[in-house]
């Protein structure tokens, strides 16, 4: 067996788009499938000159629908399998994806989001929340981790992989333009060294024996005949989905417990919140931050108490109002304000929510 | 007294007995071709290797045909996934099954770059010039003339176009590696001949291997058995023909 990729731990200098196929590299991914689109080609760049040297593979397909779905074959191989897109190509492969809820094919893909709607720009936005999160004919049957930085573009490549395996359920990275083009430091390491077990995959077609003689056949299937049938298949997955859900639900808060005002952000989005309650509290202004990590689960739970305490809530979004809906879906019932500051496919900065929340109070 | 004679229908050892009869219409040409591979792969002994994929489409209804491992996917997509599996596991003998409008229309570009690409998998195209499943629309085969529900006057190709050649656009470009073919459900014998065929480049590892098969759908070209196989055998056969395009030499010791 090859040399581990990363032996130990590793402090770097790179992009988000190198970090994810140094993560999906120490995961002990097997293939990668992708096609070219901005602004994640690097991380096909990358996994392309590092992959053969560990024995590992890729295949550039002729589309992103034709990715998703030798994604999803390879996964029924039994191999850590991913792929990683953006924009209109999250748009095509979202036919894959529906079959892997459907079939529970435990796919990574990483979605570095760039402007939308259409060829928009190649930039940044945080407009594929909904796309990623409850795209296709489905139900939403996904976990989606939005990530802020190099570190947890990292961290959470890793824990993908984990996450899919151990719950059959597809996983998405939900990254963003700027996170794949800028560079900053992270630490890179071997799972193992930080005592982080890589779940064991297994496949579901090719299976050993001779079927029929030995065992059954796999018969893999996403095709129903009648609605009580589907209902059946579907209240299970939805079941399984809910169980899995408190297991999995990640989100983080800082400076909740007195806020007058608390900004609801996810992702990179959430760096200049972070900023802001920072220079609030400086000012003497009570500002309070909560940040879901997992978009699907989300954090309703968690949530619900912080936002009835609140004087005031405040969404903030590289979107029109994607975020705010699984939000205000998950705040039903309340009545705390809320305002928002919605820049479809802007950065948004600390100074601009500073102001906003001043304004607020 | 009469002694009761239970004749078993003969099937091949690698189709599933619990899952038959199985669930085409009368007539269809998805069974007899299906039962051509299933005795290539019962000859070729290579039942417990095979991953089988199936399309959308009538194509579907063989999910649970086989007693092997099997794939039901999305139309146009059993290219890709069988693409996939084979690319994860080489040891597995992928086919990818699939009607003439998961093969030519909505999953073309599929089979196009899979084709150029030399994928070391099978793909079959059952030909019955129409859409079957979602009741008899135009397909990229269908005859010039031919009504469908979405040609009602017959086909124009003035404005339609003229039917898709697969196996001819397969063989102009794939290497000399790739085995290339039209049978047909009137000649099951030669057809077997050639999904083994197929099967063995696959299993030699040499490259990609298509196979098209001329199939009958007598419940929307509203015709009966003789009406069927007249058009099966004459009036299909004058636009595709029949036989091999593309056959490697077979390797030293062979």
């Amino acid at each position: 067996m090859a040399d581990k990729p990363i032996q130990g731990e590793k402090r770097m200098f790179m992009t988000g788009n190198e970090v994810c196929a140094y993560a999906a590299l120490a995961a002990n991914v097997d293939v990668m499938y992708g096609y070219p689109i901005t602004p994640q080609n690097e991380i096909m760049h990358y996994w392309t000159r590092l992959a053969p040297k560990h024995n590992r593979t890729f295949l550039q397909t002729e589309d992103e629908i034709s990715a998703g779905f030798t994604t999803c074959g390879g996964v029924m191989s039994g191999k850590r399998c991913f792929t990683a897109t953006a924009g209109p190509g999250n748009t095509l492969m979202q036919e894959a994806m529906s079959m892997a809820e459907m079939m529970r094919i435990p796919a990574v893909f990483i979605i570095q989001q760039r402007g939308g709607p259409s060829t928009a720009t190649v930039i940044y936005s945080q407009q594929e929340v909904t796309m990623t999160c409850f795209g296709a004919n489905g139900e939403g049957l996904r976990v989606v981790y939005s990530t802020s930085s190099h570190q947890e573009l990292f961290d959470y490549t890793i824990k993908s992989f984990n996450v899919a395996w151990k719950y059959r359920f597809p996983t998405f990275v939900l990254g963003d333009g700027y996170q794949a083009k800028m560079r900053e430091s992270v630490t890179i390491y071997d799972p193992e060294a930080r005592g982080i077990q890589m779940v064991d995959t297994y496949p579901l077609v090719g299976l050993p024996g001779m079927p029929g003689v030995d065992r059954d056949p796999a018969h893999l299937r996403n095709t129903y005949n009648t609605e009580e049938e589907l209902y059946e298949v579907v209240k299970d997955l939805v079941d399984a989905y809910e169980k899995m859900a408190p297991e999995i639900v990640e989100h983080s808060t800082m400076e909740c417990d007195d806020a007058d005002v608390v900004i609801l952000c996810h992702g990179i989005v959430s760096r200049a919140a972070i900023e802001a309650v920072r220079n609030l509290r400086a000012a003497g202004v009570k500002a309070g931050f909560f940040r879901p990590i997992t978009l699907r689960p989300f954090a309703k739970d968690a949530l619900r108490p912080i936002a009835e305490k609140a004087k005031k809530l405040l969404i903030v979004e590289s979107s029109q109002g994607q975020f705010a809906k699984i939000v205000t879906d998950a705040l039903y019932g309340l009545t705390t304000p809320m305002e928002t500051i919605f820049k479809p496919g802007l950065g948004i900065t600390s100074d601009e929510i500073v102001n906003k929340v001043k304004a607020m109070i | 007294m009469t002694v009761a004679t239970v004749l078993e229908p003969k099937m091949p050892k690698c189709w599933r007995q619990e899952t038959k009869p199985h669930k085409f219409c009368p007539g269809c040409g998805h069974g007899d071709i299906l039962k051509a591979l299933g005795t290539a792969i019962d000859e070729l002994g290579i039942q417990d290797r095979v991953v089988f994929g199936c399309d959308i489409g009538c194509s579907l209804l063989s999910w649970d045909l086989f007693n092997c491992d099997s794939i039901q996917t999305h139309h146009g997509r059993t290219t890709p996934v069988m693409t996939g599996v084979k690319r994860a596991r080489p040891d597995r003998i992928c086919i990818a099954y699939m009607g003439d409008g998961g093969g030519y229309a909505i999953g073309s570009q599929h089979l196009v770059n899979a084709a150029s690409r030399n994928e070391k998998i099978l793909v079959i195209v059952a030909n019955n010039v129409q859409y079957g499943m979602t009741g008899g629309q135009m397909a990229p085969t269908t005859l010039p003339g031919m009504k469908t529900e979405t040609s009602p006057y017959g086909r124009d190709p003035e404005s339609t176009g003229n039917p898709t050649l697969g196996p001819e656009m397969v063989a102009a470009i794939t290497p000399d590696s790739a085995y290339v073919a039209r049978g047909t459900m009137a000649n099951l014998r030669q057809l077997t001949q050639m999904f083994k065929k197929a099967l063995q480049n696959q299993i030699d590892g040499n490259g990609f291997s298509f196979v098209e098969a001329l199939s009958a759908c007598p419940t929307n070209w509203r015709t009966n058995a003789a009406k069927t196989w007249e058009f099966v055998e004459k009036e299909m056969t004058k636009y595709f023909k029949v036989g091999e395009l593309k056959a490697p030499a077979k390797k030293e010791g062979q």
